[in-house]
């Protein structure tokens, strides 16, 4: 454990945002030391967002102060931030696409020769950062839109060590990452820590606030619950902070015996698609949850859009209901027999118009539904859109307000109310809980299992173990392209789904299993 | 190796657009009476540089995402100006030629203040500048008229020793001196920035306001640039609308023809001059192989179409369907 210094690097005290009606954070304290390492803590909505974003200079606070190494702050910009040693690495990744990620990099205060800029002074500091953050593999000429967004924010991160900050502040900055990233990151950031940094850290992974964080602050809407050091509470309490309630089962129970008789509604027969999916069988029967597990990028999302029409040159056969479809666009999967809906993992660019209103959100996909001779029936859609808001409890002022206005969590209700309203048959699902609290979250488990009951197939990709363990039926665990491992029922553990997603032969687990624990 | 497959990747659009312009002008000397020589040239000369600069000046907003429909009136307006102070002694003309000069990065600069701070959409906020700066030509000049110093027009209009066109020299001094420092200047790295990603820029901390400022100054000043040449060619000023509407549509095309991104973020101001030249010579070929002039609007837009289905040939090759949108 490190021995976290006397003088706070930042010193937040009596800060309060209001937008609106919404009191986004009320008279908050919030202290960060040198050396250390501390994780903010709360739903979506809690606050969170709004404090760091104060910490950056995208908000100024109603009142109170911000002290850092000893002096007060005012930001009007994130240049002001930036230029007092405040890095921040966010959820929307803050890359130009278009440019290399050596420009990227340096985009800030790129090293200058004569007044211009000095490409290879900027090669040396891309290369450095980009060592430092454990990406040495990312090649600094190529341009940004060229990467995986794994390896765009492995970029992220290396920009943000560019500027050598003080205080430096991850918010989700590892949920796209893969395994292997996330913890090369957590060395670095260990390294940061014994070199004197102050960081700051928001993640909804327990896994990984317990292993960095020395202190966690709980934050609750838009109040700080509480403050402690590392280990002083158990994730349950936790949790329970975070909520403000006992938290009951987080997921449903499975049902023992369900679908072995009845025949699948999905069936896909070897198939491939370029380097990314290679002969992929699965057959998923109705109120199954099949999950797509392993590490992040090893074909489980061209999977779902390849059973949604997205991509092109598939080969192999996809049979649903036991006939074979061609599926040439999403909208023939939307029509494709029973129906196929796909929840897509960026909502903001891929579920949602964000500037339009919920009700209008809610029934694009099923305007066929509601509406008669190309005529919107008006009385049709409220009836809709009041049923989906009732179903999925989503939290709004009014369905006629812009989508944009609702937080995360309920944005997310909304992508899948609109999909539900095609009533699908198969229900394909992109990561949905990345990003969002854990309240929605069990919602959505509930709601997944509801589906499955009233006759659903499901297929569910999650990056996060625990939800493949609670929800699913059964489990396909993906390694370049390929399922390595079909696991079901019980089988279903961490330490199968993690030796499997490493393709780690399952003799050499069984016998590691068979070992005493040293 | 690499360094080298990624240039290649970046400047694509502008060797694009160099081989079609090398492709077409063969073509059109192949099948000149004289073939290639130095009156030919300075011909050529003198009708592409006007477009090439007017197209320089269009590539600046547009790589911010942003467009200029000013240009061309800005254009008007600088040949109206120099029309009546570029004249006199040597000391005279090159006052006036300053006056020209900042007149334009005036425009270009009211421009930006009014983008900026009014933070209104660029395409409506320069047809409503354009219209004034127009006006402002049409008070100066009702009628054309006015005139120029002869002896900087003839010299700039004609050839340099060994043959060369002495606006190819202009146009290199122009590119030397706008483009390739802007290019390599921490201002247009952010401007690329900025019609990359607007919000990551200025999450990065990029002075945003600054940049298009600069951007939309430096455009104008280009556009006066170009108005002050057309006075060398033409020995007078005339406040025609319809040269400043073909000189701003033309600009875009040729941006277009060059590669450049409407979209921003990419492109470079090198390849919308070799688009102002090939849109130049598509005119000349006609003539040259005897079609009527009046065939040229059309095989303009042809041409035009083609430049944007080839940028358009990548959506061939994607598996993907969602990557059509991005």
């Amino acid at each position: 454990m490190q021995a976290v210094s006397s003088a706070p690097m930042l010193e937040m005290t009596g800060v309060s945002k209001r937008f609106g009606g919404v009191q986004a954070l009320s008279n908050v304290d919030f202290a960060c030391g040198t050396r250390e390492i501390h994780a903010l803590l709360g739903e979506n909505g809690a606050g969170k967002s709004t404090l760091i974003k104060i910490m950056a200079g995208v908000f100024r606070p109603d009142s109170g102060c911000m002290v850092l190494g000893g002096e007060e702050m005012k930001f009007a910009t994130p240049r002001d931030a930036t230029a007092a040693g405040i890095a921040c690495i966010f959820q929307e990744l803050s890359l130009m696409p278009h440019l290399s990620v050596a420009d990227n990099i340096a985009i800030t205060d790129p090293p200058r020769r004569f007044g211009f800029i000095d490409g290879r002074a900027q090669r040396r500091i891309a290369e450095e950062a980009l060592a430092r953050a454990g990406a040495e593999d990312i090649n600094p000429y190529a341009p940004v839109s060229s990467l995986p967004l794994s390896r765009r924010q492995m970029v992220e991160i290396a920009k943000a060590l560019a500027r050598n900050p003080r205080l430096l502040i991850l918010d989700e900055a590892t949920s796209a990452l893969t395994a292997a990233d996330v913890a090369r990151v957590f060395q670095v950031l260990k390294r940061l820590r014994s070199e004197g940094l102050a960081i700051i850290y928001i993640s909804h992974r327990m896994s990984e606030i317990a292993e960095l964080a020395d202190h966690c602050s709980v934050f609750r809407n838009g109040r700080h619950v509480a403050t402690f050091a590392k280990g002083e509470k158990t994730d349950m309490q936790v949790v329970e902070m975070m909520i403000g309630r006992e938290l009951s089962h987080a997921f449903p129970p499975k049902p023992k015996h369900g679908t072995n008789g009845a025949k699948p509604v999905l069936e896909t027969r070897a198939l491939s698609w370029e380097e990314r999916l290679r002969d992929i069988s699965i057959a998923v029967k109705p109120g199954e949850i099949f999950g797509l597990g392993g590490l992040d990028g090893q074909g489980q999302m061209e999977m779902l859009l390849a059973l949604f029409g997205a991509l092109r040159s598939v080969s192999g056969e996809i049979l649903v209901e036991g006939r074979p479809v061609m599926l040439s666009s999403p909208e023939s999967a939307k029509r494709c027999g029973i129906g196929i809906a796909l929840i897509p993992e960026d909502r903001k660019t891929d579920g949602l118009m964000l500037p339009m209103s919920v009700r209008d959100n809610l029934t694009f996909a099923a305007l066929d539904d509601i509406s008669a001779a190309g005529v919107i029936s008006s009385r049709a859609e409220s009836t809709a859109v009041a049923d989906m808001v009732r179903l999925l409890g989503i939290r709004m002022s009014d369905a006629s307000s812009a989508v944009a206005t609702l937080s995360g969590g309920n944005q997310q209700k909304v992508v899948i109310a609109k999909w539900l309203l095609t009533k699908p048959g198969i229900v394909l699902l992109n990561d949905p809980t990345r990003g969002i609290d854990v309240g929605t979250k069990q919602e959505m488990y509930q709601l997944l299992r509801r589906l499955a009951d009233e006759g659903s197939a499901i297929i569910f990709y999650s990056t996060d173990y625990n939800e493949l363990i609670g929800c699913c039926d059964r489990v396909a665990v993906f390694y370049d392209g390929r399922i390595v491992r079909l696991l079901a029922g019980d089988e279903i553990t961490e330490r199968a789904l993690v030796s499997s997603a490493l393709n780690i032969p399952a003799a050499d687990v069984a016998a590691a299993e068979a070992r005493p624990p040293v | 190796m690499n360094r080298l497959r990624y240039g290649l990747l970046e400047h694509r659009g502008t060797l694009l657009a160099g081989a079609v312009f090398v492709v077409l002008f063969s073509v059109y000397i192949a099948n000149y009476q004289t073939g290639l020589n130095a009156a030919v040239a300075t011909t050529v000369a003198n009708k592409g540089v006007l477009l090439a600069i007017v197209a320089m000046a269009q590539t600046l907003p547009v790589l911010t995402a942003g467009l200029d429909l000013s240009v061309g009136m800005v254009f008007v307006l600088a040949n109206c100006i120099a029309s009546a102070v570029v004249v006199g002694s040597p000391l005279e003309t090159a006052f006036g030629i300053v006056v020209v000069l900042a007149a334009g990065l005036a425009c270009g600069l009211l421009n930006g203040l009014v983008i900026v701070y009014g933070r209104l959409q660029p395409i409506i906020t320069t047809l409503a500048t354009g219209a004034i700066y127009y006006g402002l030509a049409l008070w100066l000049r009702p009628v054309p008229g006015g005139d120029i110093n002869s002896d900087l027009a003839d010299a700039l209009t004609g050839q340099l020793p060994g043959g060369i066109p002495s606006m190819l020299a202009v146009l290199l001094a122009v590119v030397l001196l706008v483009w390739v420092p802007f290019r390599n200047s921490v201002t247009g790295r952010a401007a690329l920035a900025v019609g990359s990603s607007e919000q990551a820029s200025y999450m990065s901390g990029i002075p945003i306001e600054r940049v298009k400022l600069v951007t939309y100054a430096l455009s104008g000043l280009l556009a006066a640039i170009a108005g002050l040449l057309l006075t060398f060619v033409t020995y007078s000023g005339e406040a025609s609308s319809s040269i400043g509407g073909t000189y701003t549509l033309n600009s875009i095309a040729a941006v277009v023809i060059g590669g450049t991104s409407l979209m921003g973020g990419y492109g470079s101001a090198i390849g919308s001059i070799f688009g102002a030249f090939v849109l130049r010579t598509i005119g000349d070929l006609l003539f040259v192989l005897d079609l009527d002039p009046l065939w040229q609007p059309l095989f303009q837009g042809m041409i035009l179409l083609v430049a944007v289905s080839l940028s358009a040939l990548r959506l061939l090759k994607i598996r993907n369907r969602l990557d059509l949108f991005s």
